[in-house]
Order: C-alpha cells, then sequence, then structure tokens
C-alpha cells in the first residue's frame, strides 16, 4: 500500500497502545495484582519473625472459629432481608413515579427520592443517631405521649441496623426500577385488564416479568453494598452489630493480624460474589447488562 | 499524477475502481468521467454499491484498486478532510451543540479564516440559500426543509469541485420532497457547482439530472441522459428500473433490423423494436410500457398500423394523473396499463372486454441471455 | 395500578398515605440533624433549648467551639476537597480515554478488558481497601530493604486513599462518557472531515462538546461519590482524616452538634450542586 496508509496505520496502533495503557494500569495495579497479592497474603502463616510458609490455617481458624462463622452467616442473613425489606418499600415508590404521576409531579417526586443520597452517608446516619438514642428524639417523644415511662433505647437493635440499611440502599432500588417500569407499555397493562386480569394478576403476570432485569439490578447492587457496608452497622449497631468488614477491619487495623485479615476479605468477597451470581444465574441475565442498568 | 489541473475538463474521473468486502464485490472495474458543472446522478436499488462509490469518493473507504480524480488531481492517499469535495449526508449531519451559522461557517473556521470574515460569508451564503437571518437559530428549531439548506449551504461555501449528495431527500415527507426537488435543480444551477447525487428514486434522478448512471452490482448498467435511459435502454435492467414496464418473456419467431416478434409460452404474438440481431428461437424479453399503450372499447378504434390486443379488465389502480388499469391479456399475462388522463376510462369495470395496441417501435426487445 | 384503570377511592388514599409515609421516612433524619445544628444545648438531643447560632460561630473561649473555629473539622473539610478533587480529574481524564478506548478500536482481548472494567464496582469497598493497603505496603517494604528507599506514599495516606477512591470510581466515569460516546453520531465525525477539519479539530470542535453533558455528570458524581467515600478510605488513611473519617471518630465518641452544623454546610453544598447540574440540564434540554 502507500506510504499514507502505512502511516495511518502506525497512527492507529500508537493511539490504541496510548489509550489501553491507563486502562490496564489502572486495573492490573489497583485491582488485579492487589487482590492476587491479597490472596498470596492469605495462605500464608507466620512461623517465625519475618518468616512464613504456605498454608491454610488463616482458613481453618475461620471454619473452627464459631465466632466467624456466626458473624459471616448473620452479615449474609441481615443482607439479604435488607435487600428484600428495600425491594418491598421501593416497588410501590418507584411505580408511582413511573406509571401513577406523569410530567412535572413524576420528575418532581423522583427528584425529591433522590435528594437525601447526595448528602453522605454519615450525615444520614448521624439524623438516625439522634433520632433513636435512648437520650433522642424519639424516645423522648414516647415519653411525652405517655407510651413508655423511661426513655428506650432504640438503637443497638438488630431492627435499627435494618432500618439504616435499607435506608441507605434506597436509591440503587428505586433508579433501576423506575427505570424498568417507564419502558413497560401501558397498553400492555390496559390490554391484560381488557382480557380479564385481576391487578394480582397484572403485578405477577405482567409488571414483574417485565420489570426482572431492573429488580435483579436493584437487588445485586444493594446485597453488595449492605455486605461490604462498615459505617451503618457499626454506629447504630454498636457493640451487637456484629458485621463482617467489622472483623476485617479489628483483624487489620487493630489487631495487625493481616494474614487472618486476607483470609476474610477473601471469603466476604467470594459470599459476595456467589449471591451475585446465583443472582444472575436465577435471572438469567448477562453481568456487564446488570451493571449498565445499575 | 497524470493529468494537469489546468487542462481538466471533467470535475470527477473514475477509471476501473474496484472495492470489495471479502467476496462480496461493491464496486466492480467502474469507470465513469463527470464534466464540470453537471447534474450527475448514480441511480440504482439499495445494495448495489452506489453508497460506497460516495464514500470512496469523499475518502471515508479506501478503494481496492482503480484511480479517482477530483479537478484533475488523483486522490490516492489524500485523506478525507484534504479533498476538494463536501458532501451533504443522508441524515444531513448537521452538528447539533452549533447554531446555523457556525455549522456554515465551521470548514472555513477550520482553514483557518478569521471569525469576522467566515461571519460574513456564512451569512452571505445564508442569504443565497434563502435563509437570511436565520444563522443566530439553534440547528433544531429549523423545519426539514430549512435544514437542507443548511446542509447545502455548509458545504457550498467552501467551493468544493464537487458536491456530494447521499440520498439527501429520503427522510422528507412526500410534498417536501418535490418541494425541495426544484429547489435543488435552481441551486445547482444557480451556483454552477458539480453535483454527484445518488438515489434510488427514479423520478429524483430523472427530474434533476443532467445525466443519470443507472447503478447495478457494482457497475453502471447504462450513462446517458434521463430521456435515453427512458427511451433508448440499453439492458433489461435499465429497461425495468427505469420507468414501468411490462416484461414479455417468449422465444424469437422472426428478427429483422427493426422488429423482433416473440411467441410466450402462453401463447402471445408480440412485436418489439430490434437492437441486436436475435437467433430465430432464442428466449428474449419486450418491455412494453403501461404509457405506450393506447386503449380502446373495440379493435376497430386503434391505430391500424399497430397489432391489436385483447385482454379483460382485473382491478382499476385509480391514483389522479397516474392512473392505470390491471388486465389479463387473453393468453393469460397480467399487464399494467395507464389510462388516458382524459377520463374517458374512467368507467371501466372489472370483467370488461378491453383492447389494447402500441407501437412495437417503443417496446424494447433483449435477449434473454443478456441477464 | 395506572390512572386509565378504574381505581377506587380508598386505594388512591392508600397510595396518598403511603407517599406521605415515604417522604417522612426518608426526610426525618435529615430534618432532625439540620435542626439540632440551632439547638441551644451541649448535645444534640432533645428537649429544645432555643435556638442559637452558636455550633457555627462559636469559638473555644465561648466553651462552644463553632464549626467556623473547629480547625480539625475545617481542616478534614479541606482535605475531603483536596483528595476529590484529584479523584475526580483522574477518574473523568481515564473514563475519557476508556470510552474511546472501548469504542472507537478493536483489538483482542476487547471482551474481557470490558468486563475487568466492571469488576471494582462488584468488590466491597472494604475489601479495595484492604488489597491496595497490603500491596502498597509490601511494595514499600521490598523498596525499603532491597533499595534502602523510603516511599511514603506507599504508607497509608492520602496519595492511597485517592488511588482507592479511583480504583473504583474509574469504572463509574468509564461507564458513563462510554454510554454517551456510543450513542454519538458518527456521520457527524464524517461530515467534520469532510467539511475539512482535521482529526483534533473533530475532536475539539464535534467530540468533546457531545460529551460535555456527560463529562460534566460524571465529574459531579465523581466528586460526590469521592465525598462521602467511607469503607476504602477507612482502611487507608493515615494521619489527614478526610472529614467523613473525622465524624465517623466523633459520633463513636458522642458529638456535640457542631457535628450539626457541618452537616447543614454539607446539605445547602450538595443541594447548590444538585440544582446547579439540573438547571443546566434543563437549559439544555433532554442531551440529543
Amino acid at each position: 500500500m502507500t506510504n499514507g496508509a502505512a502511516t495511518a496505520r502506525l497512527a492507529t496502533r500508537l493511539s490504541l497502545f496510548l489509550l489501553l495503557a491507563p486502562a490496564v494500569l489502572w486495573l492490573s495495579a489497583l485491582i488485579l495484582i492487589p487482590h492476587m497479592d491479597l490472596a498470596l497474603l492469605s495462605f500464608r502463616e507466620r512461623i517465625g519473625p519475618r518468616q512464613y510458609s504456605l498454608s491454610v490455617a488463616q482458613y481453618r481458624t475461620f471454619f473452627i472459629e464459631p465466632l466467624y462463622w456466626h458473624i459471616f452467616v448473620r452479615t449474609a442473613v441481615m443482607s439479604l432481608v435488607a435487600t428484600a425489606l428495600t425491594l418491598l418499600l421501593a416497588f410501590p415508590v418507584a411505580w408511582i413515579i413511573a406509571k401513577v404521576l406523569s410530567g412535572r409531579a413524576s420528575s418532581l417526586l423522583f427528584v425529591i427520592c433522590l435528594i437525601p443520597f447526595w448528602i453522605s452517608e454519615t450525615v444520614r446516619t448521624l439524623g438516625w443517631m439522634i433520632l433513636l438514642r435512648e437520650s433522642g428524639v424519639l424516645p423522648h417523644f414516647l415519653v411525652r405521649l405517655g407510651m413508655t415511662e423511661v426513655p428506650i433505647e432504640m438503637l443497638y437493635h438488630d431492627a435499627t441496623i435494618l432500618v439504616g440499611l435499607v435506608y441507605t440502599s434506597l436509591l440503587f432500588m428505586v433508579v433501576p426500577l423506575v427505570g424498568s417500569f417507564e419502558s413497560l407499555d401501558n397498553s400492555l397493562i390496559e390490554a391484560a385488564s381488557d382480557l380479564g386480569a385481576s391487578n394480582g394478576a397484572i403485578l405477577t403476570k405482567i409488571i414483574i416479568p417485565h420489570a426482572a432485569p431492573g429488580i435483579t439490578a436493584g437487588c445485586i447492587v444493594v446485597f453488595m453494598l449492605t455486605l461490604g457496608n462498615y459505617l451503618t452497622p457499626t454506629l447504630l449497631g454498636g457493640k451487637n452489630s456484629q458485621w463482617f468488614t467489622e472483623q476485617i477491619y479489628t483483624q487489620f487495623i487493630t489487631r495487625f493480624n493481616w494474614e487472618q485479615g486476607a483470609a476474610l476479605g477473601f471469603l466476604l468477597l467470594a459470599l459476595s460474589t456467589l449471591l451475585v451470581w446465583a443472582g444472575l444465574k436465577l435471572s438469567g441475565q448477562r453481568f456487564a447488562d446488570v451493571m449498565r442498568r445499575a | 499524477m497524470n493529468a494537469t489541473p489546468v487542462a481538466a475538463t471533467h470535475d470527477l474521473e473514475i477509471r476501473s475502481l474496484v472495492k470489495r468486502f471479502g467476496a462480496y464485490t461493491a464496486v466492480d472495474q467502474l469507470s465513469v468521467a463527470v464534466p464540470r458543472g453537471q447534474f450527475f446522478s448514480i441511480l440504482g436499488p439499495s445494495g448495489c454499491g452506489k453508497t460506497t462509490l460516495l464514500r470512496m469518493i469523499a475518502g471515508f473507504i479506501a478503494a481496492d484498486s482503480g484511480e479517482i480524480e477530483i479537478g484533475g488531481v488523483n486522490m490516492r492517499g489524500v485523506a478525507p478532510n484534504r479533498r476538494p469535495v463536501n458532501m451533504v449526508f443522508q441524515q444531513l449531519a448537521l452538528f447539533p451543540m452549533m447554531s446555523v451559522a457556525n455549522n456554515v461557517a465551521f470548514g472555513l473556521a477550520r482553514r483557518g479564516m478569521a471569525r469576522g470574515e467566515r461571519q460574513h460569508r456564512a451569512e452571505a451564503m445564508l442569504e443565497r440559500v434563502g435563509l437570511g437571518g436565520s444563522g443566530h437559530k439553534r440547528v433544531d428549531e429549523m423545519s426539514g426543509g430549512q435544514r437542507q439548506r443548511v446542509a447545502i449551504a455548509r458545504s457550498l461555501v467552501l467551493e468544493p469541485a464537487l458536491l456530494l449528495l447521499d440520498e439527501p431527500l429520503g427522510a422528507l415527507d412526500l410534498k417536501l420532497r418535490e418541494h425541495m426537488k426544484v429547489e435543488l435543480k435552481q441551486l445547482q444551477a444557480a451556483f454552477g457547482t458539480t453535483f454527484v447525487y445518488i438515489t434510488h428514486d427514479q423520478s429524483e434522478a430523472l427530474v434533476l439530472s443532467d445525466q443519470v448512471a443507472v447503478m447495478h452490482q457494482g457497475r453502471f448498467e447504462q450513462v446517458g441522459t434521463p430521456q435515453q435511459l427512458y427511451y433508448a435502454p440499453k439492458t433489461p435492467f435499465v429497461a425495468g428500473f427505469v420507468g414501468n414496464n411490462n416484461p414479455v418473456h417468449g422465444h424469437v419467431l422472426s428478427c429483422d433490423q427493426h422488429t423482433v416478434t416473440l411467441q410466450s409460452a402462453s401463447g402471445w404474438t408480440v412485436h418489439g423494436r430490434s437492437i441486436q440481431s436475435l437467433a430465430i428461437g432464442s428466449a428474449a424479453t419486450i418491455f412494453i410500457r403501461p404509457e405506450a399503450v393506447v386503449l380502446a372499447r373495440s379493435a376497430a378504434d386503434l391505430p391500424s398500423a399497430w397489432p391489436a390486443h385483447k385482454a379483460t379488465v382485473d382491478s382499476l389502480l385509480f391514483d389522479g394523473a397516474n392512473s392505470a388499469v390491471l388486465v389479463t391479456e387473453q393468453n393469460g399475462h397480467t399487464l399494467r396499463l395507464a389510462l388516458p388522463q382524459t377520463g374517458a376510462f374512467a368507467d371501466l369495470r372489472p370483467g370488461e372486454p378491453l383492447c389494447f395496441a402500441f407501437d412495437p417501435a417503443q417496446a424494447v426487445c433483449f435477449s434473454a441471455a443478456h441477464d | 395500578m395506572i390512572p386509565s384503570l378504574p381505581h377506587s377511592g380508598w386505594s388512591s388514599a392508600l397510595t396518598r398515605l403511603y407517599l406521605v409515609a415515604f417522604l417522612i421516612f426518608l426526610f426525618l433524619p435529615l430534618v432532625t440533624v439540620a435542626l439540632f445544628a440551632f439547638n441551644d444545648a451541649p448535645y444534640p438531643a432533645p428537649p429544645w433549648h432555643g435556638f442559637t447560632l452558636d455550633w457555627f460561630f462559636g469559638s473555644v473561649e465561648h466553651r462552644r467551639t463553632g464549626l467556623f473555629s473547629d480547625a480539625e473539622l475545617l481542616g478534614s473539610l479541606g482535605t475531603s476537597v483536596l483528595v476529590a478533587v484529584w479523584v475526580t480529574t483522574l477518574s473523568v481524564l481515564i473514563g475519557l480515554c476508556n470510552a474511546f478506548l472501548m469504542e472507537r478500536f478493536e483489538f483482542r482481548g476487547k471482551g474481557l478488558l470490558a468486563v475487568c472494567m466492571l469488576v471494582p464496582l462488584v468488590i466491597p469497598g472494604v475489601i479495595l481497601g484492604i488489597s491496595i493497603l497490603a500491596f502498597a505496603s509490601r511494595l514499600a517494604e521490598f523498596f525499603n530493604d532491597y533499595m534502602g528507599l523510603e516511599l511514603d506514599f506507599l504508607r497509608p495516606g492520602l496519595p492511597l486513599v485517592v488511588l482507592g477512591q479511583f480504583s473504583y470510581i474509574a469504572a463509574i466515569t468509564t461507564l458513563t462518557i462510554s454510554a454517551r460516546l456510543r450513542r454519538f453520531d458518527r456521520t457527524l465525525e464524517e461530515a467534520a472531515l469532510n467539511l475539512g477539519a482535521s482529526r483534533w479539530a473533530t475532536l475539539q470542535t464535534i467530540i468533546l462538546p457531545y460529551l460535555k453533558p456527560a463529562l460534566i455528570g460524571s465529574a459531579a458524581v465523581s466528586f460526590l461519590m469521592s465525598f462521602e467515600n467511607f469503607n476504602t478510605t477507612l482502611m487507608l488513611v493515615g494521619a489527614n482524616s478526610p472529614l467523613t473519617i473525622m465524624m465517623y471518630g466523633r459520633m463513636r465518641e458522642g458529638a456535640t452538634p457542631v457535628l450539626n452544623a457541618v452537616s447543614l454546610f454539607l446539605m445547602l453544598a450538595s443541594a447548590i450542586l444538585a440544582l446547579t447540574l439540573m438547571r443546566r440540564t434543563q437549559r439544555r434540554g433532554p442531551p440529543a
């Protein structure tokens, strides 16, 4: 070919490499290699000062120490419950935004729903603490209303943790739900109703199948965020929170037992990946599509 | 460079151009020369390779072999942004992030022209296309026809040797399309720029062009004036594609210098114009134009010089000036025949008998082996 | 169901009730935080003791350290802004590069790379934090042991915080900017070339202006996510705490309403940012 074409091809290759470099650097130096290193870390055991050997001791500790097990399962179950509650709470709001209201009212409600999430989770949690602690607003009002004799402690319960988690996760459920409801053609619902379907039938036969991708996306994201949350469980649950991320923090930062911390970290990652994978399998969706939706 | 720009009388010259996509040949050994100042159309069905050809001229696709010369300068290895051609895109591709005036001034700005000068020129150009004072508007505030003119102004302001138009009327509705046809023709006459226009719409090509090339399977079947294509098609494809035609297949009964006589499989004997010598008994096709036919209720009313044929009315296709009647010729051939605009046969009913005749000189005959 | 279907009166009453309850749930914590920034009491708790601006303007001598004289808090606010500016700049730049890489080039392993770019979003923030912490420390030890170099930026501190947040925020900017670039009409680019623009001029005059809403939007989201980030930051933080970490520490100890004051300040800042962005998109109309 001519000189010009060869130069052009060279320029294309050069720009490809220039664009590829930052992406590869980002993913390898900050994601891939650190995680491989973390994996190596989790598979070694300290046998003397600055002396280590390959072992599965860290993982064995996890399985024979009932405390770890207990917290691990508890975190997973609480996260599942929080995800389900978030879905229940977000579903009607998303439906109202997408289908019941229209025009300005709809976008106004949508924006109102998003506002709290422009504000730091720390601030939101501070609000719940002021509301719920023994000297807080709600116990104060309960006494004033004569419903309780003395202020009761509303913090540090599992229910409190769930309220905080649901509150924090709402946005990540509402947004994909609104998206998938909006893409549902109203005439499908009208047709179903015209053909004699009850509201329940419309919900289970038309709406939920149509919104399944959005529901999956929302659930997966909420579950991941809840599982990996640290701030809300520790502040609202206090000493009773028993959240798994807290164990990782303790091993890494407080006890400086990095090997154990790395193993726990990997177990959390495995749990998260497993449930995300199961969610995708159950709903028959592709990872990339779900992430784009979210 | 084998031609000096000064001596060139052709704004576009293409020699033996080839482009293949895998096993598919989009443009096949194509050669053509377009004289300066002409409105030149390339007419063909979708997939005939006309878009590929246009994009090769613009430089967006590199040819596999062959030469393209624009204004006498060979374009091999010349990047699209350095070619003296501009293009009006199918969807116009006006820049939505800029005002109308900035769209028109865009090319001038790329040439490094000073702001004041280019704004002045853009405004003058908008004036010439009848959009004076609209420069400050956003692109989406313009109507379909106005956008069309902006797209043309944006190209013509650069005074290109060649303006390429890629089915620019395709996106418009019927009324506006008819109107824009006239406008395009007037614009081309006013500017004198060579236009290369591609379309699949034969009416656009016939109305607008000085010359039309009918393209089929990567080749030009015929290049000529609209009249030549219509009255003297050189290939069966052109005969079938330009205007309406009723093909009648059969074998040759006799053939002399002027007339061919054909008999169809069902036994209908038809006469047509001979343009090549055909062996007796060989397969051939005669094309009968609906509008070349004269209708009558009885054979006596038909011109006596022409052979008369009998038929039965199937249905009436009323479409104002383009009204036609579908008939079954007595040997079973279905034909579409034009109705005279006098309204003389507006009361035809299905099942009625009808006679028709046509001048064999107007019914061109091709050997079936040609296909 | 939907307005076009018949519905009974009590179902629309129920809808209304639900909405009111939902909005109360949504805003109760925020209103509470804002209200107690003005309570004239040493702790953010009822009963109401009257209105004061002490928690904004109080000074140490006054025995109530307000937001504007709390050097520690203001310092952490500055740290947060500094980190967020870095994270935003880096993330938007790499997002732009990645968008062009994924939308304009074909190469082997592209599909794999596309999936890899989503992976940071599904790794819990705590684990991103510890993996980067552990890897950076190992690198630091390696350089120390074998080359005698003491590389401070590999120890817990702001550079690591920036890298940690960047590692997943980059995935978000990549998604946003790629999505916009994917919708770009390539014939606009051809039209620009056809009108004599060079590749560089086309990028500047056509493509970047087209991407501008996505660039601004992803910058705002990056800034906010960096500012709000807690999990990853917690693991990587050194001596200088960003605001979230500082607030967390004080909340565990039981803080004065100065935290409410800084929270209110954040709410106002977020609201202003959100409103500016919304007005921008409204004025420009929906993105093309």
